[in-house]
C-alpha cells in the first residue's frame, strides 16, 4: 500500500531554484531552527527521541539515542555524513543538490541540541554540483545570520564547514570518515572506543549523522516527534527515501512512509517503480544497497520495515533497492559487487584486503569459463573466514563491516542460484553472454 | 604487584584479573589482552603488534574470543585492553579457524621465496606457517607482483611482494623516530609501503624497520645475503659507538661480525639502535685494521715489529723522557674507546707507574671531569619522568641518537615539557615547549637571566644572549618546579667548555632539586672518567686530593701524582711549549677530534716521542714512533659505562685481527717493562680491584653484573635508587638466544643498599658521600661564580657553531662502506638574511675565514639558524671547522665571502 | 614544476583556518593544488606538506588513497564511466566499451592530445539515469553511444566549457566567510594525552 503521507525531506523537490535561500525561505525554511533555538537543547533532543528517527546512513541507529550517548568532555563535534557511495544509493546526492539549506538547517538543529563546538558536512568529493550548491547555500546562510556568531540573536553560535571528500567509498564508514576529515588515509578505526560519541574527531566526542537523517530535523521540530512517529509503524517511523534502480521502468528516489509500503509497491506501483522493464520477470532484488544480502520474489510483500527486513536476514541499509530481472547473470552481478568491495577495501585488515581480491579472481574465473565445482565451497569458505558463520548482521574477522559485506552477494547468489553457477562451470562460460 | 619506581619508592601497579582459557591471569590495567596473556604463558600469534608501538589491530592474526555484553566475539587481542573479569578464549575451533584463515590470506600473495630470503629461518610468518598453516595454497590464480627489492635508502631495501602491510615500519618511522618518510601508498590490495616518489627514506634510525619487520620485506643492504640465520652465533653486549649504552645482540658467522640487533633494554634503548651502531660493525671488520705492532725504523718509516720489540721500544722511549724531564713530561690522551677495565689499568699505569696526571680521555670536546662526575645525576628514565627537561647541549639526534628517541618519546607521547638552550636548532626543536636559541658562547648569559627571572627579577624585552625576554620568561615558567633535569653537554666545539660549565653552575644553583644527565658522546667516555682518565681525579669519582691517601696506600697503588695535571688542551699547548715531550695516544686522534687542528698539529710535531695504541692508523697515529694494535669492540670482554653511569657487560664475539690485544694487556706489559706489576691477569682481577678501591663502584662485582636480572646493567654508585627491574618485560626472541649463547647463569639479584640520604651543598642536593670504611668521598662539583664575559659581536662576522653529525670523517664510519656513503660532507648553514647580505644562495660556494685559517665550501640558507651565527658540522672529510677554531678564543668569529665558482679549497 | 601560486597559498591558508587541526585541510588543499595543475605535481605536494608541517611522504601516502587525486598527469577531461550494478544492468559496460573505441584508448589511459582520460569507476550515485558517466565530475545520464560521441564533440570544441571546467576544478563557488562563532580552542598538536606504557587504546596519533 502506498500511503498519501506528504513528503518530509523531498517536499521542496519541484520548487524552482529550490537550492537558493530565497526559495527556501518562501517554503518555510529556517523556521525549524528558529523554533529549536527557543525550545532549548533538551527539548529538541526529547522531540527527536520521541520521533524515534532511525539513522538513514545505513546502520539505522536511533538518532536521539546516539545524541544521548555523547560523552561529557568538550569540545564535542558534529559531522554530517554526505559521502554517499554505497552502490545504487543516490538520495543524498539529490538532497545535496536540491535542498542544501535543509541540510544546513538540520545540521544547525543537531549542533544546537548536542552542544557541538563546530560542525562539518563531509560531502562526497565527486558531487561537484552538490559541493557548489552547499557552499553557496552556506554563504547565504552565514549572511542571513543562520550560521556562525549569535545565530538569529539567540546567543547560540556555531560554525559549519563544508568538507569535500576525495573519492573512497570507505570514507562513508563513520570512523574512516573521521580519519579522512583529519587529513589522513581513510582507515576505519578499530574498537574500542566503540562509538565516535565517546571519542571521535580529534579524539573528542563526536556525533556522526547522515545527510538525510538531519534533513528530517526541521520538520520534526516544527511538527513534533509524535507527528513523525505517527508515520510508519513500530520502530520504523516517518518517511524515508528509497533509491530504486536496476531493471525497473522508473528508477528514481521515492520518499514513502516506512513499513506500510511493501517492496512490491515500490517496484510495481505505477506511481513508484512502475514495474519491471519489458514486463520481464523479477529474478532477485537487493533491499538495502550492495552490502545487503539479496531477496527473491517471495519477499516482495514484506514492508519497507527495518526490523522485518532484518529478521529476514538482510537490511534496509542505505535505502537502495536494486532490481534484477530474469535476463541477469547472477554470477556476473555477484562478481561486479565483489569487485567493488575488493577495490574499495581500505587495505588494513588482512581478510578484507586479501580475501576481496581472491574472491574477485575466483568469480571472474567462473564467469569467464574456467570455474571448478570445488570453487563454490572455496568461495563460501573464504567468505566464512571474513564473516564467520555467514550470518547477517555479520560476525567479522575485520575492523569494519566492509569486509564482511563482501560475502553478502556471493553467498546470496550461491544460495539462490547455485544451478546458474554450475551451468557456468559446465559450459565453460556465461550462458547470458 | 610491586614495582620499584625510579624515585625509589615501590609503587603499586593497578591490576585486574582476567581469565584466559580458563586460567586466571593478573593483568596490568591499561595493557592489552595479548600482553597480559603472554605474561600468563599464553602466546597469541601476531604480526602487527609490537610492544613498543601503538597498537593498530590491522593484521588480524591475534583474533581471539573475548566476552562482551553480547557474548563472545572475535576480537583482536592486541587492541582490546584488559578489564576486570574479562573472559578470553584463545583455543576454540572458531579462533583456530579465524587465525588459520588470516594466515592463509597472508600467504596467498606471498612469494614464498624463503630459501633466498634474509629472514628465512627467523621469520615470524614462516614460523606461523609451520606451526599453524595449511600445506598447499588454495589460490590457483596469479599472485600479486611488485618490482623486486627497491632501495628505499642506501641502507634498506624493500620487497613489496613480501610485505604484509602490518604498519610496523611506518609506525616506527612516524611515532618513534619522527621521520615520517615512509607511508602506505595506494589502497586495498594495491597498498604498498613507499617513500615520497623517488626521495630516499631519510632517518638515522632506518635499520630498526628492518629489525621489526615481521617478514623479509625490509632487508639491510650491508646484511643482504651475508649470512643465514642458522649459522649465526650471537652474544649480548652494549653498543659503544656512542655513550647511550644501547643493548645489542652481536652476531657473527665464521668469526666475522655479520649483524647487530637491538635488545629491548627497558631503562635504555627500548630495542632501538641508530644506524651507526647497527651498521658500524663493518668498520671493525675492515681490512685497514691494525694487525701487528709498528715501530719507526732508522729510515723514519713505520715498520712491522714483534710485540716484544715494540713494547720495549715504547717503554724505553717513555723511560728516557721521564728520566730526563720527569713524569710531568709525559701525557696520556684518549681512553674513551676502552672498556672500563682497560681504562682502569691504563689509569693505574699512567698515574701510579708513569707518575703523570697529564691524562685526559677527552680531547677538548667534552666537559671537565668535575662537572660530569660531580653534579647530582639523573638516569634516562628519571629524565623522561622529570617534571620538565632542560637541554643545554648538542643536537642529540646526531650525537646520541637513541637518547634523542627516548627524550622525543617523553616529550611527544608523555607530554614532558622541554626547554632547550642551544646555539642552533636541534632535532628536538620542533617538539620543544620553549626553544631558547642563544648567541654562540652566551649560554651562561641566558642561564643567568633565566635564574634572575625565576628569582623574581624583571627582564627587558631584549632579553639576554640573543634570546628575547619573553622567551626567557616562558622558559622560567616551565622550569620553575622541583626536580627539573638538565641534559648537559657541549653544544658547540667552536667555543670552550667554560661557557657550558658556567651555565651549568648557574642552573645548578637556580633550579630547585635539579639533577643532570651529562651527555658526552664518545663510546665509554663516562667509564674512562669514572676510572680516572682525567686530570685531578682518581678511579671511582674521587678528587685527586681526596683520594691521595687511599690510593697511595701500600695495599692499593702505592703512589699517585703529587699535583693536578693538565687537560687535553693544556697538554697540547705544553707540548708546543716544549714542556711535554712524550705522548701516549690511547685510541685518540687529536688531528681529527681536537677542536683546534692547528694546535694539535703543532703539538704532535713538537713532541719527541709518541706511542699510539689503536685499532687503525688514523691521521694522528701516522706520526707515532710506536704503534700497538688494540682489540676493538666485540673482540674483548669487559664492561662499559653509559652516560647515566650505568655499567653493563660487553660481549666478545670474534677474535681480534692479527696479534691485536686488549688495551689492559698492553698496559700490564708496558708496566712490566717499566719495572712495575699492575697486578692484573684477567678482566675479573681488574674488576675486583675496581670494586675494592673505586668508591663509586663499591659492591659492583662481576657476579652481581652477571645476574640475569641485572643484564640491563646497574647505575653506579649502587647506593643510588636503581631503575625498576621488569623481570617480566617482553623478551624478544633474539634476547633469549643471546643469553643462552653466553651461557648465562641466573644469579640472585643483589640487595640494593639503603637509599642514600640527600645532603644539601651550595643549594644543590647530592647523595650523601659514603665514607664509613675509609673510602674517599665522591666528587662534587661546586660552582664558582660564573665569570664568562659576553664577547662583543662583530657586525661583519658570523659567529661559528660547530657540532657533530652522526656520520663524519671518524675512522669507523669511513671504514664502513654503508655508513661512509651517508657522510653529508662539509657545508655552511646560515640564516637566509645573512647570506642574502652577501649575495649568497643555497648551493653557492663561500670562503670562510677565521683568525686561524680559511676554507671554501658550499652554503645552505637555513632560517632555523640564528641570525649572526653560522653552523658548520665538525669533522667532515677535508678541511673543516677544526681549521677555523682557536681554542684560546671564547668564540669563533668567521668572515664569509662569495667565491667565483670553480675556485677550490684555500686551506 | 609549479608550487602553489600566491593566490592558492592564500586559499590554502584560509582553508587551514577553518579547522581545529591544520592537517584536516590537507584534502581540500590537494583539491586546490589539483585545480591549479590538473593533477598533483611533486612540487605542489611538497608545498602542501610544508604548509601543514607534514612530510611529503605523508602527503603522497594520503593522496594516493583517494581515487580523485592524481599523482600523475591526466587529461583536461576526465571521463568517468560507471559500470557498477545499476549501470551494469543498463548497459554501462557496453558504454565503456564504446567510449574506449570512440576515444581510441583503453580505460585508464589518456588520449595523445591530452584532452581525455578515460576511467572505469564505481557507482557515482546517478543510478536513476543509468548508464551514466561524469566528465570532471559533472554528471551525464542515460548516455547512449550517440550521446557519448556528441558529448565528446562538445567537450572537444569547448561548447560545454561553462558547464564542465577543466579537470581539477571541483567547486567554482568559494566560501566567503571565515569562522565567526568563536569556535573551540585550536587543538594542540604538540602534546597529545599521555599514553599508557603498553600503548594506548587509541589507534593513531590524533595530532
Ligand atoms: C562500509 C560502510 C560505508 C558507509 N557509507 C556510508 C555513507 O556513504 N553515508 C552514510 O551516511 N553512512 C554510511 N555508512 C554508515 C556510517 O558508518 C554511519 O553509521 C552513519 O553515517 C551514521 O549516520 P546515521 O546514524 O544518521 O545513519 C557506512 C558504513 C559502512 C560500514
Ligand atoms: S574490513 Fe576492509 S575496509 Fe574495513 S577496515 Fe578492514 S580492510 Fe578496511
Ligand atoms: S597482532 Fe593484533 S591485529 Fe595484528
Amino acid at each position: 500500500m502506498i500511503t498519501d503521507a506528504a513528503p518530509i525531506v523531498t517536499a521542496r523537490l519541484g520548487v524552482p531554484n529550490s537550492w537558493t535561500l530565497k526559495a527556501y525561505l518562501e517554503t518555510g525554511g529556517y523556521e525549524g531552527l528558529r523554533k529549536a533555538l527557543t525550545m532549548g537543547p533538551e527539548a529538541v533532543s526529547a522531540e527527536v527521541m520521541t520521533a524515534n528517527l532511525l539513522g538513514r546512513g545505513g546502520a539505522g541507529f536511533e538518532v536521539g539515542r546516539k545524541w544521548s550517548m555523547l560523552a561529557k568532555p568538550r569540545p564535542a563535534y558534529l559531522v554530517i555524513n554526505g559521502d554517499e557511495s554505497e552502490p545504487c544509493t543516490y538520495k543524498d546526492h539529490m538532497l545535496l543538490e536540491a535542498d542544501p539549506h535543509q541540510i544546513i538547517e538540520g545540521t544547525l538543529i543537531c549542533a544546537f541540541a548536542t552542544g557541538a563546538a563546530q560542525a562539518f558536512i563531509f560531502v562526497r568529493g565527486e558531487f561537484a554540483l552538490g559541493i557548489e550548491r552547499m557552499t553557496a547555500a552556506l554563504n547565504e546562510a552565514y549572511a542571513y545570520g543562520a550560521v556562525g556568531h549569535d545565530i538569529f540573536g539567540s546567543g547560540f553560535s556555531v560554525d559549519v564547514v563544508i568538507h569535500p571528500g576525495a573519492g573512497a567509498y570507505i570514507c562513508g564508514e563513520e570512523t574512516a570518515l573521521l580519519e579522512s576529515l583529519e587529513g589522513k588515509r581513510g582507515f576505519p578505526r578499530d574498537k574500542p572506543p566503540y562509538f565516535p560519541a565517546v571519542m571521535g574527531l580529534y579524539k573528542k566526542p563526536t556525533i556522526v549523522n547522515n545527510v538525510e537523517s538531519v534533513s528530517n530535523l526541521p520538520w520534526i521540530v516544527l511538527n513534533s516527534g509524535e507527528a513523525f512517529k505517527g508515520l510508519g509503524q513500530g520502530r520504523s517511523t516517518g518517511t524515508r527515501i528509497f533509491s530504486l534502480s536496476g531493471h525497473v521502468r522508473q528508477p528514481a528516489n521515492f520518499e514513502i512512509e516506512m513499513s506500510k509500503t511493501t517492496f512490491r509497491d515500490l517496484i510495481y506501483d505505477p506511481k513508484l517503480g512502475g514495474g519491471i522493464r519489458n514486463d520481464n520477470q523479477l529474478k532477485a532484488f537487493i533491499p538495502g544497497g550492495a552490502s545487503a544480502p539479496w531477496f527473491g520474489p517471495d519477499q516482495l510483500d514484506m514492508g519497507l520495515d527495518q526490523e522485518a527486513v532484518g529478521k529476514a536476514g538482510s537490511m534496509l541499509g542505505s535505502g537502495s533497492v536494486i532490481v534484477m530481472d530474469h535476463t541477469t547473470c547472477m554470477v556476473r552481478a555477484a562478481w561486479r559487487i565483489t569487485r567493488f568491495f575488493h577495490r574499495e577495501s581500505c587495505g588494513q585488515c588482512t581478510p578484507c584486503r586479501e580475501g576481496g581480491g581472491w574472491l574477485d579472481k575466483i568469480l571472474h574465473r567462473i564467469e569467464t569459463g574456467a570455474g571448478r565445482e570445488a570453487d563454490l565451497d572455496l568461495l563460501l569458505d573464504i567468505c566464512d573466514n571474513i564473516a564467520p558463520g555467514l550470518s547477517w548482521p555479520p560476525q567479522k574477522t575485520t575492523i569494519c563491516v566492509l569486509g564482511p559485506s563482501i560475502p553478502s552477494s556471493i553467498t546470496s547468489a550461491i544460495r539462490m542460484f547455485r544451478d546458474e553457477f554450475l551451468v557456468h562451470i559446465k559450459e565453460g562460460g556465461c550462458p547470458f553472454a | 604487584m610491586a614495582v620499584l619506581l625510579p624515585d625509589g619508592a615501590p609503587a603499586q601497579v593497578e591490576t585486574v584479573t582476567i581469565t584466559v582459557d580458563g586460567m586466571s591471569i593478573e593483568a596490568r590495567k591499561g595493557e592489552m589482552v595479548i600482553a597480559a596473556a603472554e605474561r600468563g604463558g599464553v602466546y597469541i600469534p601476531r604480526f602487527c603488534w609490537h610492544p613498543r608501538l601503538r597498537p593498530v589491530g590491522m593484521c588480524r592474526m591475534c583474533l581471539v574470543e573475548i566476552k562482551g555484553p553480547r557474548g563472545f566475539a572475535l576480537s583482536p587481542a592486541c587492541y582490546v585492553p584488559v578489564a576486570d573479569g574479562q573472559e578470553v578464549v584463545t583455543d576454540s575451533p572458531k579462533v583456530k579457524k579465524a587465525q588459520d584463515g588470516v594466515l592463509e590470506f597472508l600467504l596467498i600473495n606471498h612469494p614464498l621465496d624463503c630459501p633466498v630470503c634474509d629472514r628465512g629461518g627467523e621469520c615470524p610468518l614462516q614460523d606461523q606457517t609451520f606451526a599453524f598453516g595449511p600445506g598447499e595454497s588454495r589460490m590457483i590464480e596469479e599472485k600479486r607482483h611488485w618490482e623486486k627489492p627497491i632501495p628505499i635508502n642506501p641502507l634498506v631495501a624493500l620487497d613489496r611482494e613480501r610485505c604484509i602491510q602490518c604498519a610496523r615500519c611506518t609506525r616506527f618511522a612516524d611515532e618513534v623516530a619522527g621521520d615520517a618518510g615512509i607511508d602506505f601508498v595506494g589502497r586495498a590490495d594495491g597498498t604498498e609501503v613507499n617513500t615520497f616518489l623517488t626521495e630516499p627514506f631519510r632517518s638515522n634510525f632506518a635499520g630498526n624497520i628492518v629489525q621489526i619487520c615481521p617478514v623479509g620485506a625490509l632487508t639491510a643492504a650491508p646484511y643482504r645475503f651475508k649470512a643465514r640465520p642458522w649459522d649465526i652465533e650471537v652474544v649480548e653486549s652494549t653498543c659503544t659507538f656512542c655513550s647511550v649504552g644501547c643493548r645489542i645482540a652481536v652476531q657473527s658467522s665464521q668469526n666475522v661480525l655479520t649483524r647487530h640487533l637491538g635488545i629491548d633494554s627497558d631503562p635504555v634503548n627500548h630495542g632501538w639502535l641508530c644506524d651507526k651502531g647497527r651498521f658500524g660493525y663493518e668498520g671493525i671488520e675492515s681490512d685497514a685494521r691494525l694487525t701487528t705492532p709498528l715501530v719507526r725504523g732508522a729510515d723514519g718509516s713505520l715498520t712491522e715489529a714483534s710485540w716484544t720489540l715494540a713494547l720495549q721500544a715504547a717503554a724505553d722511549g717513555l723511560r728516557k723522557i721521564i728520566d730526563t724531564s720527569g713524569p710531568g713530561a709525559v701525557a696520556v690522551l684518549g681512553g674513551a674507546r676502552l672498556a672500563n677495565e682497560d681504562a682502569y689499568a691504563w689509569c693505574k699505569l699512567a698515574k701510579a707507574v708513569l707518575g703523570t696526571d697529564n691524562v685526559d680521555c677527552q680531547l677538548g670536546d667534552g666537559l671537565p671531569a668535575e662537572v660530569v662526575l660531580g653534579l647530582p645525576q639523573a638516569t634516562i628514565d628519571e629524565t623522561c619522568a622529570a617534571p620538565a627537561i632542560l637541554l643545554v647541549g648538542p643536537d642529540l639526534k646526531e650525537e646520541l641518537p637513541v637518547l634523542y628517541l627516548r627524550l622525543r618519546e617523553a616529550v611527544v607521547d608523555k607530554g614532558v615539557p622541554l626547554v632547550e638552550l642551544v646555539p642552533a636548532g636541534s632535532g628536538l626543536t620542533r617538539h620543544a615547549t620553549v626553544s631558547l636559541k642563544h648567541r654562540p658562547g652566551e649560554a651562561a648569559t641566558v642561564a643567568r637571566a633565566l635564574a634572575g627571572v625565576m628569582a623574581g627579577a624583571r627582564i627587558s624585552s631584549d632579553g639576554a644572549g640573543g634570546v628575547p625576554g619573553a622567551d626567557i620568561v616562558r622558559a622560567a615558567d616551565v622550569l620553575n618546579q622541583e626536580g627539573v633535569v638538565v641534559v648537559l653537554g657541549r653544544p658547540s666545539l667552536a667555543e670552550p667548555a667554560s661557557s657550558t660549565v658556567d651555565a651549568a653552575g648557574v642552573l645548578a644553583q637556580a633550579l630547585p632539586g635539579v639533577r643532570f644527565l651529562p651527555v658526552l658522546r664518545r663510546a665509554n667516555v663516562r667509564g674512562a672518567l669514572d676510572m680516572g682518565l682525567a686530570p685531578g681525579v682518581l678511579p671511582g669519582r674521587v678528587a685527586l686530593d681526596d683520594g691521595r691517601s687511599w690510593f697511595a696506600d701500600g695495599s692499593a697503588w702505592g703512589s699517585v701524582p703529587g699535583a693536578r695535571g693538565l687537560d687535553a688542551t693544556a697538554i697540547l699547548q705544553a707540548a708546543v711549549d716544549h714542556n711535554i715531550h712524550a705522548l701516549v695516544l690511547l685510541g685518540a686522534d687529536p688531528l681529527s677530534d681536537f677542536p683546534d687542528r692547528g694546535l694539535a698539529r703543532r703539538a704532535l710535531d713538537a713532541v719527541a716521542f709518541t706511542v699510539a695504541v689503536d685499532t687503525f692508523v688514523n691521521p694522528s697515529v701516522r706520526g707515532a714512533d710506536v704503534v700497538l694494535p688494540a682489540a676493538a669492540f666485540a673482540e674483548r670482554p669487559g664492561t662499559t659505562t653509559n652516560i647515566e653511569g650505568r655499567v653493563t657487560r660487553l660481549g666478545q664475539k670474534v677474535t681480534a685481527p692479527g696479534t691485536s690485544r686488549a688495551d689492559w694487556m698492553v698496559a700490564v706489559e708496558l708496566a712490566q717493562r717499566l719495572g712495575s706489576d699492575l697486578g692484573f691477569d684477567s678482566i675479573d682481577s681488574i674488576a675486583a680491584e675496581v670494586e675494592r678501591l673505586a668508591p663509586s663502584h663499591a659492591g659492583l662485582t662481576p657476579a652481581v653484573l652477571a645476574a640475569a636480572a641485572n643484564r640491563d646493567g646497574l647505575v653506579v654508585p649502587l647506593s643510588r635508587p636503581q631503575a625498576p627491574v621488569e623481570a617480566d618485560r617482553p623478551v624478544e626472541e633474539i634476547e633469549v638466544a643471546a643469553a643462552e649463547a653466553q651461557g648465562e647463569t641466573l644469579l640472585p639479584e643483589p640487595e640494593p643498599d639503603a637509599d642514600a640520604p640527600l645532603e644539601p651543598i651550595a643549594g644543590i642536593r647530592y647523595p650523601k658521600a659514603t665514607s664509613a670504611d675509609g673510602r674517599p668521598p665522591l666528587l662534587r662539583f661546586v660552582p664558582v661564580a660564573a665569570t664568562s664575559p659576553s664577547p662583543p659581536v662583530d657586525a661583519y662576522s658570523l659567529r661559528l657553531v660547530s657540532g657533530r653529525s652522526l656520520y663524519d670523517a671518524g675512522v669507523l664510519v669511513q671504514q664502513s662502506p654503508a655508513l661512509a656513503a651517508l657522510v653529508p660532507g662539509p657545508c655552511l648553514r646560515a640564516h637566509p638574511h645573512d647570506l642574502g647580505h652577501l649575495g649568497v644562495t643555497t648551493g653557492d660556494q663561500v670562503r670562510v675565514t677565521s683568525s686561524r685559517g680559511s676554507l671554501t665550501l658550499g652554503a645552505i640558507a637555513d632560517s632555523s639558524v640564528l641570525r649572526g651565527s653560522a653552523v658548520l658540522a665538525f669533522n667532515q672529510p677535508g678541511p673543516g671547522a677544526a681549521d677555523l677554531i682557536d681554542v684560546r678564543q671564547p668564540v669563533t668569529d668567521v668572515r664569509v665571502e662569495t667565491v667565483a665558482p670553480g675556485s677550490g679549497h684555500v686551506a | 614544476m609549479p608550487r602553489l601560486t600566491p593566490d592558492n597559498v592564500r586559499r590554502c591558508k584560509d582553508l587551514i583556518g577553518l579547522y581545529p587541526q591544520s592537517r584536516s585541510a590537507l584534502i581540500p588543499m590537494l583539491h586546490v593544488a589539483q585545480e591549479q595543475d590538473g593533477w598533483l605535481t611533486p612540487e605542489a605536494m611538497e608545498h602542501v606538506g610544508e604548509m601543514l608541517g607534514i612530510t611529503p611522504a605523508e602527503v603522497y601516502g594520503t593522496a594516493s588513497f583517494y581515487d580523485m587525486l592524481f599523482t600523475t598527469p591526466v587529461g583536461r577531461h576526465l571521463v568517468s564511466v560507471c559500470t557498477n550494478l545499476a549501470c551494469l544492468l543498463n548497459g554501462g559496460v557496453e558504454l565503456l566499451e564504446h567510449a574506449e573505441a570512440s576515444l581510441g584508448i583503453a580505460a585508464g589511459a589518456t588520449t595523445d592530445d591530452g584532452e581525455f582520460t578515460l576511467e572505469e569507476v564505481e557507482c557515482i550515485a546517478f543510478c536513476g539515469a543509468a548508464p551514466c558517466l561524469a566528465v570532471n565530475w559533472r554528471f551525464f545520464g542515460s548516455v547512449t553511444a550517440d550521446a557519448f560521441d556528441n558529448l565528446v564533440d562538445d567537450l572537444r570544441t569547448g561548447r560545454l566549457a561553462d558547464e564542465v571546467p577543466p579537470h581539477g576544478t571541483l567547486c567554482r563557488v568559494r566560501r566567503n566567510v571565515g569562522l565567526t562563532a568563536g569556535g573551540p580552542p585550536p587543538a594542540t598538536t604538540t602534546t597529545p594525552a599521555p599514553a599508557p606504557a603498553t600503548g594506548s587504546a587509541e589507534k593513531r596519533d590524533g595530532a
